[in-house]
Protein backbone atom coordinates (compact mmCIF):
# COMPACT_ATOMS: atom_id res chain seq x y z
CA UNK A 1 0.00 0.00 0.00
CA UNK A 2 2.07 2.88 -1.20
CA UNK A 3 0.41 6.22 -1.43
CA UNK A 4 1.12 9.85 -2.59
CA UNK A 5 1.32 12.41 -0.05
CA UNK A 6 3.80 10.70 1.70
CA UNK A 7 6.63 12.72 0.85
CA UNK A 8 8.60 14.68 2.89
CA UNK A 9 11.47 17.22 2.71
CA UNK A 10 14.05 17.57 5.41
CA UNK A 11 17.10 19.78 3.92
CA UNK A 12 17.56 18.84 0.87
CA UNK A 13 16.88 15.47 1.55
CA UNK A 14 13.70 14.26 0.06
CA UNK A 15 11.85 10.77 1.44
CA UNK A 16 8.79 9.08 0.19
CA UNK A 17 7.68 8.92 3.50
CA UNK A 18 8.43 10.22 7.39
CA UNK A 19 9.61 6.79 8.58
CA UNK A 20 13.31 6.45 9.40
CA UNK A 21 14.98 4.33 11.33
CA UNK A 22 17.24 5.42 14.58
CA UNK A 23 20.60 5.22 15.05
CA UNK A 24 22.14 2.23 17.03
CA UNK A 25 18.62 0.39 16.81
CA UNK A 26 18.73 -0.92 13.04
CA UNK A 27 22.36 -1.79 12.64
CA UNK A 28 23.40 -1.08 8.44
CA UNK A 29 19.91 -2.03 7.49
CA UNK A 30 21.04 -5.38 6.33
CA UNK A 31 20.72 -6.91 9.82
CA UNK A 32 16.69 -6.17 9.03
CA UNK A 33 16.36 -6.95 5.13
CA UNK A 34 14.82 -10.46 6.20
CA UNK A 35 11.95 -8.74 7.92
CA UNK A 36 11.50 -5.15 5.90
CA UNK A 37 11.50 -4.14 2.62
CA UNK A 38 14.21 -1.30 3.17
CA UNK A 39 13.11 0.95 -0.06
CA UNK A 40 9.90 1.26 1.39
CA UNK A 41 11.39 3.61 4.64
CA UNK A 42 11.38 7.14 4.13
CA UNK A 43 15.35 6.16 5.04
CA UNK A 44 17.42 4.62 7.66
CA UNK A 45 20.55 6.07 10.06
CA UNK A 46 23.34 3.49 10.49
CA UNK A 47 24.86 2.62 13.51
CA UNK A 48 27.27 5.71 15.36
CA UNK A 49 30.59 6.08 13.42
CA UNK A 50 33.50 7.65 14.79
CA UNK A 51 36.78 8.61 13.37
CA UNK A 52 38.80 5.57 14.68
CA UNK A 53 37.41 2.07 16.25
CA UNK A 54 35.61 1.60 19.40
CA UNK A 55 34.83 -1.19 21.41
CA UNK A 56 32.27 0.55 23.54
CA UNK A 57 31.93 -0.45 27.19
CA UNK A 58 31.80 -3.47 29.16
CA UNK A 59 29.35 -5.98 29.33
CA UNK A 60 25.97 -6.05 30.68
CA UNK A 61 25.53 -3.13 28.69
CA UNK A 62 21.31 -3.93 28.67
CA UNK A 63 18.72 -3.74 31.26
CA UNK A 64 14.79 -3.97 31.06
CA UNK A 65 12.96 -1.55 32.20
CA UNK A 66 9.23 -1.03 32.74
CA UNK A 67 8.02 -0.15 29.01
CA UNK A 68 11.86 0.41 28.25
CA UNK A 69 15.35 -0.33 28.38
CA UNK A 70 18.38 1.10 29.25
CA UNK A 71 21.63 0.65 27.34
CA UNK A 72 25.07 1.59 27.50
CA UNK A 73 26.50 0.10 23.95
CA UNK A 74 29.00 3.20 24.27
CA UNK A 75 29.34 3.89 20.30
CA UNK A 76 30.61 0.39 19.79
CA UNK A 77 32.41 0.57 15.63
CA UNK A 78 35.10 -0.55 13.69
CA UNK A 79 35.64 3.28 12.74
CA UNK A 80 34.48 5.22 9.46
CA UNK A 81 37.72 3.87 7.38
CA UNK A 82 35.93 0.40 8.35
CA UNK A 83 32.04 1.46 7.09
CA UNK A 84 33.64 3.23 3.86
CA UNK A 85 35.57 -0.37 2.76
CA UNK A 86 33.47 -2.72 4.45
CA UNK A 87 29.87 -1.98 5.06
CA UNK A 88 28.91 1.37 2.65
CA UNK A 89 29.37 -1.31 -0.60
CA UNK A 90 26.93 -3.41 0.60
CA UNK A 91 24.20 -0.92 1.19
CA UNK A 92 25.33 2.09 -1.30
CA UNK A 93 22.73 0.46 -3.97
CA UNK A 94 19.76 0.36 -1.48
CA UNK A 95 17.19 2.79 -2.96
CA UNK A 96 15.88 5.15 0.11
CA UNK A 97 18.21 7.56 2.27
CA UNK A 98 20.69 6.06 4.20
CA UNK A 99 22.24 8.27 6.60
CA UNK A 100 25.02 8.29 8.46
CA UNK A 101 25.09 9.05 12.59
CA UNK A 102 28.53 10.86 12.93
CA UNK A 103 30.13 10.88 16.33
CA UNK A 104 33.00 11.92 18.10
CA UNK A 105 35.63 12.65 20.93
CA UNK A 106 36.55 16.43 20.02
CA UNK A 107 35.61 18.85 17.11
CA UNK A 108 38.67 17.76 14.71
CA UNK A 109 37.24 14.27 15.11
CA UNK A 110 33.78 14.99 13.97
CA UNK A 111 35.03 17.44 11.13
CA UNK A 112 37.33 14.34 9.73
CA UNK A 113 34.39 12.02 9.97
CA UNK A 114 31.80 14.14 8.33
CA UNK A 115 34.32 14.98 5.50
CA UNK A 116 34.95 11.31 4.93
CA UNK A 117 31.33 10.53 4.31
CA UNK A 118 30.94 13.87 2.50
CA UNK A 119 32.99 12.11 -0.39
CA UNK A 120 30.01 8.97 -0.58
CA UNK A 121 27.87 8.94 -3.09
CA UNK A 122 25.07 7.35 -1.76
CA UNK A 123 24.93 9.12 1.74
CA UNK A 124 22.79 12.27 1.55
CA UNK A 125 22.73 12.81 4.90
CA UNK A 126 24.50 12.98 8.29
CA UNK A 127 23.27 12.77 11.62
CA UNK A 128 25.50 14.31 13.77
CA UNK A 129 25.10 12.46 17.33
CA UNK A 130 25.85 15.37 20.12
CA UNK A 131 23.72 13.67 23.11
CA UNK A 132 25.55 10.38 23.74
CA UNK A 133 25.07 9.76 27.40
CA UNK A 134 27.09 6.45 27.37
CA UNK A 135 30.40 8.01 26.66
CA UNK A 136 32.67 9.98 28.73
CA UNK A 137 33.31 12.15 25.25
CA UNK A 138 30.50 10.74 23.01
CA UNK A 139 29.46 14.03 22.22
CA UNK A 140 27.44 15.09 24.90
CA UNK A 141 29.80 17.25 26.32
CA UNK A 142 28.73 19.33 23.06
CA UNK A 143 25.40 18.69 23.48
CA UNK A 144 24.38 19.71 26.89
CA UNK A 145 25.22 23.60 26.13
CA UNK A 146 24.36 26.12 23.68
CA UNK A 147 28.40 27.28 22.93
CA UNK A 148 29.31 23.61 22.45
CA UNK A 149 26.64 22.85 20.34
CA UNK A 150 27.15 25.89 18.11
CA UNK A 151 31.22 25.33 18.21
CA UNK A 152 30.89 21.54 16.74
CA UNK A 153 27.95 22.52 14.32
CA UNK A 154 29.27 24.95 13.09
CA UNK A 155 32.52 23.62 12.43
CA UNK A 156 30.92 20.41 10.96
CA UNK A 157 28.90 23.02 8.77
CA UNK A 158 31.68 24.25 7.24
CA UNK A 159 33.33 20.72 6.03
CA UNK A 160 29.99 19.00 5.38
CA UNK A 161 28.50 19.71 2.36
CA UNK A 162 24.63 17.76 2.42
CA UNK A 163 21.94 17.62 4.67
CA UNK A 164 22.88 17.98 8.34
CA UNK A 165 20.92 16.79 10.88
CA UNK A 166 21.98 17.39 14.63
CA UNK A 167 20.62 14.69 17.38
CA UNK A 168 19.75 16.65 20.60
CA UNK A 169 20.03 15.09 24.17
CA UNK A 170 16.96 15.25 26.64
CA UNK A 171 19.24 15.19 29.21
CA UNK A 172 19.49 19.35 28.92
CA UNK A 173 17.46 22.13 31.06
CA UNK A 174 16.20 23.48 27.51
CA UNK A 175 16.59 21.38 24.65
CA UNK A 176 15.12 24.57 22.61
CA UNK A 177 18.17 27.03 23.28
CA UNK A 178 20.43 24.09 22.06
CA UNK A 179 18.15 23.85 19.06
CA UNK A 180 18.27 27.59 18.42
CA UNK A 181 22.18 27.54 18.69
CA UNK A 182 22.67 24.87 16.13
CA UNK A 183 20.15 26.27 13.66
CA UNK A 184 22.28 29.23 13.87
CA UNK A 185 25.05 27.13 13.01
CA UNK A 186 23.75 26.11 10.04
CA UNK A 187 22.16 22.60 10.97
CA UNK A 188 19.49 22.15 7.68
CA UNK A 189 17.43 19.91 10.51
CA UNK A 190 17.31 18.62 14.24
CA UNK A 191 16.38 15.16 15.38
CA UNK A 192 15.38 14.73 19.17
CA UNK A 193 15.53 12.71 21.27
CA UNK A 194 18.66 10.80 22.26
CA UNK A 195 17.94 8.26 25.51
CA UNK A 196 17.26 9.80 28.87
CA UNK A 197 20.27 9.10 31.20
CA UNK A 198 18.82 6.42 33.48
CA UNK A 199 19.96 3.89 35.97
CA UNK A 200 18.96 0.05 37.11
CA UNK A 201 19.89 -1.46 40.11
CA UNK A 202 19.53 -5.40 41.09
CA UNK A 203 17.91 -5.13 45.03
CA UNK A 204 19.17 -8.63 45.35
CA UNK A 205 23.07 -8.73 44.85
CA UNK A 206 23.11 -4.81 44.98
CA UNK A 207 24.72 -4.26 42.47
CA UNK A 208 24.05 -1.67 39.47
CA UNK A 209 22.15 -3.87 36.41
CA UNK A 210 24.82 -1.99 33.60
CA UNK A 211 28.75 -1.91 33.70
CA UNK A 212 28.59 1.51 33.49
CA UNK A 213 25.78 2.17 36.30
CA UNK A 214 24.24 4.57 34.29
CA UNK A 215 22.95 3.91 30.69
CA UNK A 216 20.47 5.59 28.20
CA UNK A 217 16.37 5.16 28.69
CA UNK A 218 14.79 4.51 25.69
CA UNK A 219 11.16 2.96 24.59
CA UNK A 220 7.42 3.84 25.34
CA UNK A 221 8.42 5.03 28.32
CA UNK A 222 10.28 8.34 27.24
CA UNK A 223 7.74 8.94 24.18
CA UNK A 224 5.66 11.56 26.46
CA UNK A 225 8.87 13.47 27.55
CA UNK A 226 9.97 13.44 23.45
CA UNK A 227 6.67 14.62 22.05
CA UNK A 228 6.65 17.75 24.79
CA UNK A 229 10.32 18.33 23.43
CA UNK A 230 9.78 18.29 19.82
CA UNK A 231 6.32 20.22 20.55
CA UNK A 232 8.91 22.90 22.56
CA UNK A 233 11.57 22.61 19.71
CA UNK A 234 9.08 23.33 16.64
CA UNK A 235 7.88 26.15 18.32
CA UNK A 236 11.16 27.54 18.45
CA UNK A 237 13.13 26.77 15.28
CA UNK A 238 12.69 27.27 11.57
CA UNK A 239 14.50 24.21 10.21
CA UNK A 240 12.21 20.71 10.16
CA UNK A 241 12.12 18.54 13.25
CA UNK A 242 12.56 14.15 12.91
CA UNK A 243 10.64 13.36 16.17
CA UNK A 244 12.30 10.28 18.10
CA UNK A 245 11.24 8.87 21.09
CA UNK A 246 9.36 5.19 21.90
CA UNK A 247 7.26 5.57 18.90
CA UNK A 248 5.88 1.70 17.90
CA UNK A 249 2.79 2.52 16.28
CA UNK A 250 1.50 4.42 13.61
CA UNK A 251 -0.36 6.61 15.83
CA UNK A 252 2.90 7.16 17.86
CA UNK A 253 4.10 8.83 14.48
CA UNK A 254 0.55 10.65 13.86
CA UNK A 255 0.88 12.01 17.26
CA UNK A 256 5.12 13.53 16.60
CA UNK A 257 3.86 15.25 13.15
CA UNK A 258 0.90 16.62 15.27
CA UNK A 259 3.85 17.99 17.54
CA UNK A 260 5.71 19.32 14.99
CA UNK A 261 7.83 17.02 13.69
CA UNK A 262 8.54 16.50 9.54
CA UNK A 263 9.17 12.60 9.88
CA UNK A 264 9.89 10.30 12.41
CA UNK A 265 12.84 7.74 13.23
CA UNK A 266 11.60 4.30 15.12
CA UNK A 267 14.43 2.78 17.53
CA UNK A 268 13.93 0.30 20.34
CA UNK A 269 10.68 -0.82 18.64
CA UNK A 270 12.94 -2.88 16.06
CA UNK A 271 14.02 -4.90 18.50
CA UNK A 272 10.28 -6.05 19.62
CA UNK A 273 9.13 -5.88 16.39
CA UNK A 274 11.53 -6.08 13.39
CA UNK A 275 8.82 -5.68 10.77
CA UNK A 276 7.53 -2.20 12.91
CA UNK A 277 8.62 0.36 10.42
CA UNK A 278 6.64 -1.25 7.79
CA UNK A 279 3.42 -1.29 9.80
CA UNK A 280 4.14 2.32 10.75
CA UNK A 281 4.62 3.27 6.85
CA UNK A 282 1.34 1.79 6.06
CA UNK A 283 -0.70 2.64 9.24
CA UNK A 284 -0.22 6.29 8.18
CA UNK A 285 -0.98 5.50 4.64
CA UNK A 286 -4.59 4.63 6.39
CA UNK A 287 -4.46 7.35 9.17
CA UNK A 288 -4.24 9.57 6.05
CA UNK A 289 -7.14 7.78 4.26
CA UNK A 290 -9.49 7.95 7.12
CA UNK A 291 -8.90 11.35 8.17
CA UNK A 292 -9.16 12.35 4.61
CA UNK A 293 -5.78 13.91 4.39
CA UNK A 294 -4.30 13.80 0.87
CA UNK A 295 -0.75 15.57 2.17
CA UNK A 296 1.43 14.36 5.31
CA UNK A 297 2.81 18.14 5.59
CA UNK A 298 -0.84 19.70 6.23
CA UNK A 299 -0.61 17.55 9.79
CA UNK A 300 2.97 19.16 10.68
CA UNK A 301 2.27 21.04 13.90
CA UNK A 302 -1.63 20.90 13.03
CA UNK A 303 -2.22 20.14 16.96
CA UNK A 304 -5.63 21.89 17.73
CA UNK A 305 -5.38 23.60 21.09
CA UNK B 1 20.34 -18.47 6.78
CA UNK B 2 16.40 -16.98 6.55
CA UNK B 3 14.80 -15.83 9.29
CA UNK B 4 11.36 -15.41 10.19
CA UNK B 5 8.82 -13.71 12.41
CA UNK B 6 5.90 -15.90 12.66
CA UNK B 7 2.99 -16.09 14.69
CA UNK B 8 3.44 -20.16 16.17
CA UNK B 9 0.65 -21.63 18.05
CA UNK B 10 1.40 -23.29 20.57
CA UNK B 11 0.51 -27.29 20.45
CA UNK B 12 1.69 -28.24 24.36
CA UNK B 13 3.40 -27.08 27.18
CA UNK B 14 4.40 -29.16 29.89
CA UNK B 15 5.64 -28.20 33.67
CA UNK B 16 8.81 -30.29 33.53
CA UNK B 17 9.71 -29.06 37.55
CA UNK B 18 9.48 -26.20 39.79
CA UNK B 19 11.91 -23.99 37.35
CA UNK B 20 11.48 -25.17 34.10
CA UNK B 21 8.88 -25.87 31.08
CA UNK B 22 8.63 -27.37 27.50
CA UNK B 23 7.10 -25.56 24.88
CA UNK B 24 5.69 -26.78 21.33
CA UNK B 25 4.94 -24.66 18.73
CA UNK B 26 4.07 -25.33 15.41
CA UNK B 27 4.25 -23.35 12.43
CA UNK B 28 1.02 -23.36 9.63
CA UNK B 29 3.89 -22.70 6.92
CA UNK B 30 7.06 -24.27 6.14
CA UNK B 31 9.96 -24.05 8.88
CA UNK B 32 13.33 -22.51 7.68
CA UNK B 33 15.77 -24.86 8.26
CA UNK B 34 16.82 -24.90 11.60
CA UNK B 35 20.48 -25.86 13.25
CA UNK B 36 20.97 -27.07 16.49
CA UNK B 37 21.96 -24.36 19.03
CA UNK B 38 20.10 -21.83 17.21
CA UNK B 39 17.68 -20.01 19.35
CA UNK B 40 14.38 -18.14 19.15
CA UNK B 41 13.31 -14.52 20.38
CA UNK B 42 9.65 -15.35 22.02
CA UNK B 43 7.28 -12.41 22.55
CA UNK B 44 5.78 -12.85 25.84
CA UNK B 45 2.15 -12.46 25.25
CA UNK B 46 -0.03 -10.04 27.32
CA UNK B 47 2.74 -9.96 30.11
CA UNK B 48 3.19 -5.62 31.96
CA UNK B 49 5.88 -5.18 32.71
CA UNK B 50 7.50 -7.10 30.30
CA UNK B 51 8.98 -5.43 26.75
CA UNK B 52 10.97 -7.20 25.38
CA UNK B 53 11.35 -10.79 23.53
CA UNK B 54 13.15 -13.60 25.50
CA UNK B 55 15.51 -15.22 23.53
CA UNK B 56 15.16 -19.03 23.97
CA UNK B 57 17.32 -21.85 22.89
CA UNK B 58 16.07 -24.30 20.44
CA UNK B 59 15.71 -27.97 22.45
CA UNK B 60 14.09 -29.83 19.48
CA UNK B 61 12.71 -29.16 15.83
CA UNK B 62 10.36 -31.69 14.12
CA UNK B 63 10.89 -30.75 10.39
CA UNK B 64 7.99 -32.99 9.51
CA UNK B 65 5.18 -31.52 11.27
CA UNK B 66 6.72 -27.83 11.31
CA UNK B 67 7.30 -27.97 15.26
CA UNK B 68 10.02 -26.76 17.42
CA UNK B 69 10.40 -27.29 21.04
CA UNK B 70 11.93 -24.97 23.73
CA UNK B 71 12.95 -25.79 27.08
CA UNK B 72 12.42 -22.63 29.69
CA UNK B 73 14.06 -21.70 32.65
CA UNK B 74 11.19 -19.77 35.04
CA UNK B 75 13.54 -17.04 36.21
CA UNK B 76 11.54 -13.75 36.05
CA UNK B 77 8.22 -12.32 34.81
CA UNK B 78 8.23 -13.53 31.00
CA UNK B 79 9.46 -16.70 31.39
CA UNK B 80 6.89 -17.13 34.14
CA UNK B 81 4.10 -16.02 31.51
CA UNK B 82 5.58 -18.04 28.84
CA UNK B 83 4.95 -21.05 31.49
CA UNK B 84 1.50 -20.24 31.26
CA UNK B 85 0.60 -20.43 27.56
CA UNK B 86 -2.19 -22.80 27.06
CA UNK B 87 -2.38 -25.03 23.79
CA UNK B 88 -3.83 -23.16 21.03
CA UNK B 89 -2.38 -19.82 22.24
CA UNK B 90 -0.13 -17.64 19.73
CA UNK B 91 3.42 -17.17 20.30
CA UNK B 92 5.28 -14.14 17.82
CA UNK B 93 8.58 -16.02 17.56
CA UNK B 94 11.27 -14.71 15.05
CA UNK B 95 13.54 -17.73 14.19
CA UNK B 96 16.25 -19.19 14.02
CA UNK B 97 18.96 -16.79 15.25
CA UNK B 98 22.25 -17.43 15.87
CA UNK B 99 25.14 -19.72 14.39
CA UNK B 100 24.54 -23.02 16.00
CA UNK B 101 26.37 -26.03 16.22
CA UNK B 102 27.79 -26.82 13.09
CA UNK B 103 27.35 -30.83 13.03
CA UNK B 104 27.43 -31.62 8.97
CA UNK B 105 31.55 -30.42 8.92
CA UNK B 106 32.32 -32.57 12.22
CA UNK B 107 34.85 -34.38 12.23
CA UNK B 108 35.00 -35.62 15.80
CA UNK B 109 33.94 -39.01 16.93
CA UNK B 110 33.18 -39.42 20.83
CA UNK B 111 32.36 -35.61 21.94
CA UNK B 112 30.99 -35.21 25.44
CA UNK B 113 28.05 -32.80 25.82
CA UNK B 114 27.93 -31.05 29.15
CA UNK B 115 24.85 -29.72 30.65
CA UNK B 116 24.14 -27.52 33.59
CA UNK B 117 20.95 -26.71 34.80
CA UNK B 118 18.57 -25.48 32.02
CA UNK B 119 21.72 -25.55 29.81
CA UNK B 120 21.16 -28.70 28.58
CA UNK B 121 18.26 -26.90 26.14
CA UNK B 122 20.95 -26.33 23.21
CA UNK B 123 22.21 -30.11 23.63
CA UNK B 124 19.34 -32.48 22.84
CA UNK B 125 19.24 -31.56 19.33
CA UNK B 126 23.11 -31.10 19.50
CA UNK B 127 22.86 -34.75 20.57
CA UNK B 128 20.19 -36.35 18.17
CA UNK B 129 22.15 -34.68 15.19
CA UNK B 130 25.02 -36.37 15.82
CA UNK B 131 23.68 -39.68 16.22
CA UNK B 132 22.19 -39.16 13.43
CA UNK B 133 25.55 -38.33 11.35
CA UNK B 134 27.61 -41.52 13.12
CA UNK B 135 28.74 -39.51 15.83
CA UNK B 136 28.58 -41.23 19.35
CA UNK B 137 27.95 -38.52 21.85
CA UNK B 138 27.74 -38.83 25.66
CA UNK B 139 25.26 -36.89 27.73
CA UNK B 140 26.86 -35.38 31.14
CA UNK B 141 24.75 -33.00 33.09
CA UNK B 142 25.11 -31.41 36.36
CA UNK B 143 21.95 -30.06 39.00
CA UNK B 144 21.15 -28.66 41.93
CA UNK B 145 19.55 -31.37 43.05
CA UNK B 146 17.36 -34.52 42.39
CA UNK B 147 14.36 -32.65 41.86
CA UNK B 148 16.04 -30.75 38.97
CA UNK B 149 16.55 -33.33 36.72
CA UNK B 150 13.96 -33.34 34.07
CA UNK B 151 13.78 -35.09 30.54
CA UNK B 152 15.94 -38.37 31.74
CA UNK B 153 14.27 -40.16 29.30
CA UNK B 154 14.49 -38.08 26.29
CA UNK B 155 17.77 -37.51 26.73
CA UNK B 156 18.69 -41.61 27.40
CA UNK B 157 17.04 -42.47 24.22
CA UNK B 158 20.28 -40.54 21.92
CA UNK B 159 23.03 -41.37 23.94
CA UNK B 160 24.28 -42.44 27.51
CA UNK B 161 24.00 -40.21 30.00
CA UNK B 162 25.48 -39.08 33.50
CA UNK B 163 25.00 -37.09 35.82
CA UNK B 164 26.13 -35.01 39.02
CA UNK B 165 24.28 -33.21 41.90
CA UNK B 166 25.24 -30.23 43.90
CA UNK B 167 23.71 -32.01 46.95
CA UNK B 168 24.12 -35.68 46.00
CA UNK B 169 20.36 -36.52 46.41
CA UNK B 170 21.12 -38.30 43.08
CA UNK B 171 24.04 -39.84 41.23
CA UNK B 172 27.65 -38.24 41.79
CA UNK B 173 27.93 -35.28 44.72
CA UNK B 174 29.58 -32.13 43.16
CA UNK B 175 29.86 -30.41 40.11
CA UNK B 176 30.04 -31.77 36.43
CA UNK B 177 33.84 -31.09 36.92
CA UNK B 178 34.27 -33.57 39.72
CA UNK B 179 32.91 -36.77 37.56
CA UNK B 180 35.05 -39.30 36.62
CA UNK B 181 33.99 -38.76 33.02
CA UNK B 182 35.60 -35.27 33.10
CA UNK B 183 38.97 -36.44 35.18
CA UNK B 184 40.15 -40.16 34.86
CA UNK B 185 38.27 -40.87 31.57
CA UNK B 186 38.27 -37.41 30.05
CA UNK B 187 40.86 -38.65 26.93
CA UNK B 188 37.86 -41.02 25.80
CA UNK B 189 36.58 -37.76 24.41
CA UNK B 190 37.55 -35.63 21.56
CA UNK B 191 35.83 -32.80 22.70
CA UNK B 192 33.22 -30.87 24.65
CA UNK B 193 30.37 -29.35 24.45
CA UNK B 194 29.36 -26.91 27.03
CA UNK B 195 25.96 -24.90 27.94
CA UNK B 196 25.52 -23.78 31.48
CA UNK B 197 26.25 -21.06 34.67
CA UNK B 198 29.35 -19.20 33.46
CA UNK B 199 31.41 -19.95 36.51
CA UNK B 200 30.92 -24.22 35.63
CA UNK B 201 31.57 -23.53 31.70
CA UNK B 202 34.57 -21.70 32.58
CA UNK B 203 35.87 -24.68 35.01
CA UNK B 204 35.03 -26.85 32.15
CA UNK B 205 37.08 -24.96 29.35
CA UNK B 206 39.78 -24.97 31.44
CA UNK B 207 39.65 -28.76 31.82
CA UNK B 208 39.38 -28.60 28.39
CA UNK B 209 42.22 -26.75 28.16
CA UNK B 210 44.52 -29.03 30.30
CA UNK B 211 43.23 -31.89 28.65
CA UNK B 212 43.84 -30.12 25.60
CA UNK B 213 40.67 -31.19 23.86
CA UNK B 214 38.40 -28.98 21.72
CA UNK B 215 35.82 -27.55 23.59
CA UNK B 216 32.73 -25.49 22.68
CA UNK B 217 30.40 -23.23 24.45
CA UNK B 218 27.29 -21.83 24.36
CA UNK B 219 26.77 -18.36 26.03
CA UNK B 220 23.31 -17.18 26.69
CA UNK B 221 24.03 -13.32 27.76
CA UNK B 222 21.34 -10.68 28.04
CA UNK B 223 20.22 -9.67 24.60
CA UNK B 224 17.32 -7.47 22.84
CA UNK B 225 16.98 -7.69 19.53
CA UNK B 226 18.79 -10.96 18.75
CA UNK B 227 19.40 -9.94 15.24
CA UNK B 228 23.35 -8.26 15.88
CA UNK B 229 22.07 -4.97 15.24
CA UNK B 230 21.56 -3.70 18.95
CA UNK B 231 25.11 -4.69 20.35
CA UNK B 232 23.79 -5.19 23.61
CA UNK B 233 24.92 -8.99 23.94
CA UNK B 234 28.42 -8.56 23.62
CA UNK B 235 31.52 -10.94 24.71
CA UNK B 236 35.19 -10.85 24.30
CA UNK B 237 35.64 -13.20 21.16
CA UNK B 238 39.12 -12.74 19.74
CA UNK B 239 40.42 -10.01 21.89
CA UNK B 240 37.58 -7.63 20.72
CA UNK B 241 33.23 -7.40 21.25
CA UNK B 242 31.43 -9.56 19.16
CA UNK B 243 27.49 -10.04 19.13
CA UNK B 244 26.78 -13.31 21.10
CA UNK B 245 23.54 -13.72 19.04
CA UNK B 246 24.69 -13.07 15.56
CA UNK B 247 28.24 -14.44 15.16
CA UNK B 248 27.05 -17.17 18.30
CA UNK B 249 25.71 -17.99 20.96
CA UNK B 250 28.46 -21.02 20.29
CA UNK B 251 32.03 -20.51 20.55
CA UNK B 252 35.25 -22.75 20.43
CA UNK B 253 36.59 -22.08 23.84
CA UNK B 254 40.44 -20.73 22.44
CA UNK B 255 38.44 -17.81 21.50
CA UNK B 256 37.17 -16.52 24.65
CA UNK B 257 39.23 -14.48 27.26
CA UNK B 258 38.35 -16.09 30.63
CA UNK B 259 40.33 -17.42 33.19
Amino acid sequence: MEMNGMNVKIGALECKNPVLTASGTFGYGLEYQDFVDLERLGGFIVKGTTLHHREGNAYPRMAETPSGMLNAVGLQNKGVDYFIEHIYPQIKDINTNIIVNVSGASIEDYVACAEKIDALDSIPAIELNISCPNVKQGGMAFGVTPNGAESVVKAVRKAYHKTLIVKLSPNVTSITDIAKAVEGAGADSVSLINTLLGMAINAETQRPELSTITGGLSGPCVKPIALRMVWQTYNAVKIPIIGIGGIQSATDAIEFILAGATAVEIGTANFVDPNITMKVVDGIADYMQRHKIDNINSLRGALKI
Amino acid sequence: MQKIQSDLRVVDNQRLSARACLITLESIDKLPRIRAGQFAELLVPDCPGVYLRRPISIHAVDTEHNRVEFLVQLVGKGTNALAAVKPGEIINTILPLGNGFDVENMTYKHPLLIGGGIGIAPLYQLGVDMAKNGIQPTFLFGTRSKQDIILMDKYSRIAPLEYTTEDGSFATKGFVTDHVLMNADIKKFDALYVCGPTPMMKAVVQKAALSQIDCYVSLEHKMACGLGACLCCVEVIDGTNTCVCKDGPVFKSDRLQWK
